[in-house]
């Protein structure tokens, strides 16, 4: 076998002589002192919090976290998994909010990127309309749809009005409130979806378009077995950053509900729920328990992601 | 090759639809702030009303918006500027080194939900005197937006050829010199756009600034609270100050729109 010469940098190359001894040495250990100070800084705010809600979800710390709060190993974890009222219906509620969300801004965005994947006249102009949602402020974005969606002043439903359909309680209601703030979120998230997705589409080479074509596919054919599968990777990136986003979605619910996910709870996902005991009743033991689960939960649906995605390059 | 006339025309309606729905609302509520609440209530008003700035005096002047408009600019731009400060050199050493574990450290700070910081933190910075300060704010927008810029500098720096920093050190460059006069002036696109995400993701942070923040340093995103009553909101009022905290971004973004698009896309299409 030949021999490869590769112009690798020279990493280790020697410094110009007389140099001084401290631009040497801080030559040799760049790598590390380039990254130390972001590093130290982003584990100093992550490790020691996540070792302290550790170990908070093994006491009854209530109240303020520096009172005597006693140890109590594992009974806050048997009492919030046993804990069907708020605990359960949390977990339902942030895997729906999550699942349906996802699952619209995935066709959705996906629509959205196809249409505007060839090149058109106006497209800078569709691409700048849709990048509008993504960087609005979610807390203003919940305000303006409490107000679109006002039982009775609401545009939301003077425009089921001119319809002939009765109006709909929207935010207000019991049932249909969830239901509402994932609308939000679609509103919101889809074009983040499909800006991702656009970019996808225009790197693929145009080869294997033109190869289906000529063997005789439809569109549908050549978009099933063509470009979705070319797109699987940048589609799992997609559905693992809005994925881990939407787990986590708080400011649309906070500005929508408010406080507890609204009196009967009905927007309370594990993110709302921690918030609560956290700062609205200072249940610290409790809050740190449920924040474990749910951090565990995030980690799951991760690995599960990633482990597809393994897959799906092999 | 060219779509057929059909798609070209389903095209337009499809996408007018799209456009209509994602700009429609964000109209409404620019209209809305400029109405009186007795117009609000009256759906025959809804789009034949007489524009009025009272909203804006009400929001400018009594409810010191200008003093948070101040607070959010000043918390987003040392955020970010000390994001970048730390996260550049940050990004070029994981990427030239591929130190993937310790970038992983970074990017968990993307994960963890933040909720289950904020405790810790609270109790910590309590301590040292420090919630209720812009320190604090400034700090915990940095943990957004720091992992934000090491995420798209790394992939630039990916792309930048080795070989012109080789030839800084040929020339007799020092490493650090050849990162500081080669490697930082070629990306400034990426510097740009990293530093316009940061910006924005920190301008529209919210959970931090409620939790961290006090009556004369809270941001523009817990300040539109100010406007929701326990019994009433003042729709007006509240729309002028959704406005105020939204417009100014989203002008930024249009004028930008490239380097946003291209940050919020960043290392999608490498897989």
């Amino acid at each position: 076998m030949a021999t490869i010469t590769t112009t690798k940098a020279p990493h280790s190359a020697p410094t110009a002589p007389g140099t001084p001894g401290w631009v040497r040495w801080v030559n040799d250990h760049r790598k590390w002192l380039f990254a130390a100070p972001a590093m130290t800084f982003v584990a100093a705010l992550l490790v020691f919090p996540l070792a302290w809600t550790g170990y908070l979800s093994l006491t009854d710390a209530e109240g303020s976290v520096r009172a005597e709060s006693e140890f109590v190993g594992v009974e806050n974890y048997l009492d919030v998994l046993s804990d069907t009222e708020r605990f359960w219906p949390a977990v339902g509620r942030t895997v729906t909010f999550t699942g349906v969300a996802l699952l619209f801004e995935v066709v959705l965005g996906m629509a959205i990127a196809l249409l505007l994947w060839r090149p058109f006249k106006g497209q800078k102009w569709v691409r700048v309309a849709i990048l509008m949602p993504l960087v609005a402020t979610p807390v203003a974005v919940g305000m303006m749809w409490r107000l679109i969606f006002d039982p009775n002043i609401g545009l939301a439903n003077q425009a089921l009005g001119w319809v002939g359909i009765g109006p709909q309680p929207w935010l207000a209601g019991q049932h249909t409130a969830l239901p509402t703030t994932i609308f939000i979120d679609v509103w919101q998230w889809t074009p983040m979806v499909a800006l991702i997705l656009l970019a996808g589409l225009t790197s693929l080479s145009d080869e294997p378009q033109e190869a289906a074509r000529i063997d005789g596919a439809s569109t549908w054919q050549r978009f099933r077995h063509v470009t979705l599968p070319l797109l699987m990777p940048t589609l799992t990136v997609a559905i693992l950053l809005r994925g881990i986003d939407a787990l986590k979605t708080f400011d649309i619910l906070y500005a929508t509900k408010g406080r507890g996910g609204g009196s009967f709870h009905e927007v309370e996902t594990l993110n709302v729920y921690a918030y609560g005991l956290s700062f609205d009743y200072n249940d610290y033991g409790v809050s740190s328990t449920v924040l474990i689960l749910f951090f565990l939960i995030i980690i799951g649906a991760m690995w599960a992601l990633t482990a597809r995605r393994k897959e799906a390059q092999r | 090759m060219k779509p057929r006339p059909a798609y070209r025309v389903f095209r337009v309606v499809a996408l007018t639809v799209v456009v209509l729905t994602l700009l429609a609302p964000l109209l409404w509520m620019i209209a809305a702030s400029f109405k009186t609440n007795v117009d609000i209530y009256d759906p025959g008003k809804a789009l034949a009303f007489s524009p009025t700035v009272d909203n804006y005096v009400k929001v400018l002047q009594q409810a010191n918006y200008v003093e948070f408009i101040g607070n959010s600019l000043w918390v987003a731009f040392a955020a970010t500027v000390a994001s970048l400060v730390l996260g550049l050199p940050a990004a070029y050493s994981m990427s030239r080194f591929t130190m993937k574990k310790s970038a992983l450290v970074v990017l968990m700070a993307r994960v963890i939900p933040g909720v289950s910081l904020l405790v810790p933190w609270y109790y910590v910075f309590s301590n040292l005197k420090m919630v209720g300060g812009f320190g604090v704010l400034i700090i915990s927008h940095m943990f957004v937006s720091l992992p934000l810029v090491v995420y798209i500098m790394m992939g630039y720096f990916d792309s930048l050829p080795e070989e012109l920093e080789e030839a800084g050190l040929v020339d007799g460059l020092t490493h650090i010199g050849a990162f500081r006069r080669i490697m930082l002036p070629l990306s400034v696109p990426g510097i740009a756009t990293a530093g316009i995400l940061s910006f924005i993701f920190s301008w529209n942070n919210f959970m931090f600034a409620l939790v961290l923040s006090d009556a004369d340093t809270k941001t523009l995103p817990v300040a539109i609270f100010d406007f929701v009553g326990y019994a009433s909101i003042d729709w007006g009022g509240l729309m002028a100050a959704a406005t105020v905290v939204t417009v100014p971004i989203m002008v930024i973004a249009l004028f930008v729109q490239k380097y946003v698009v291209s940050g919020l896309t960043a290392g999608a299409t490498k897989g």
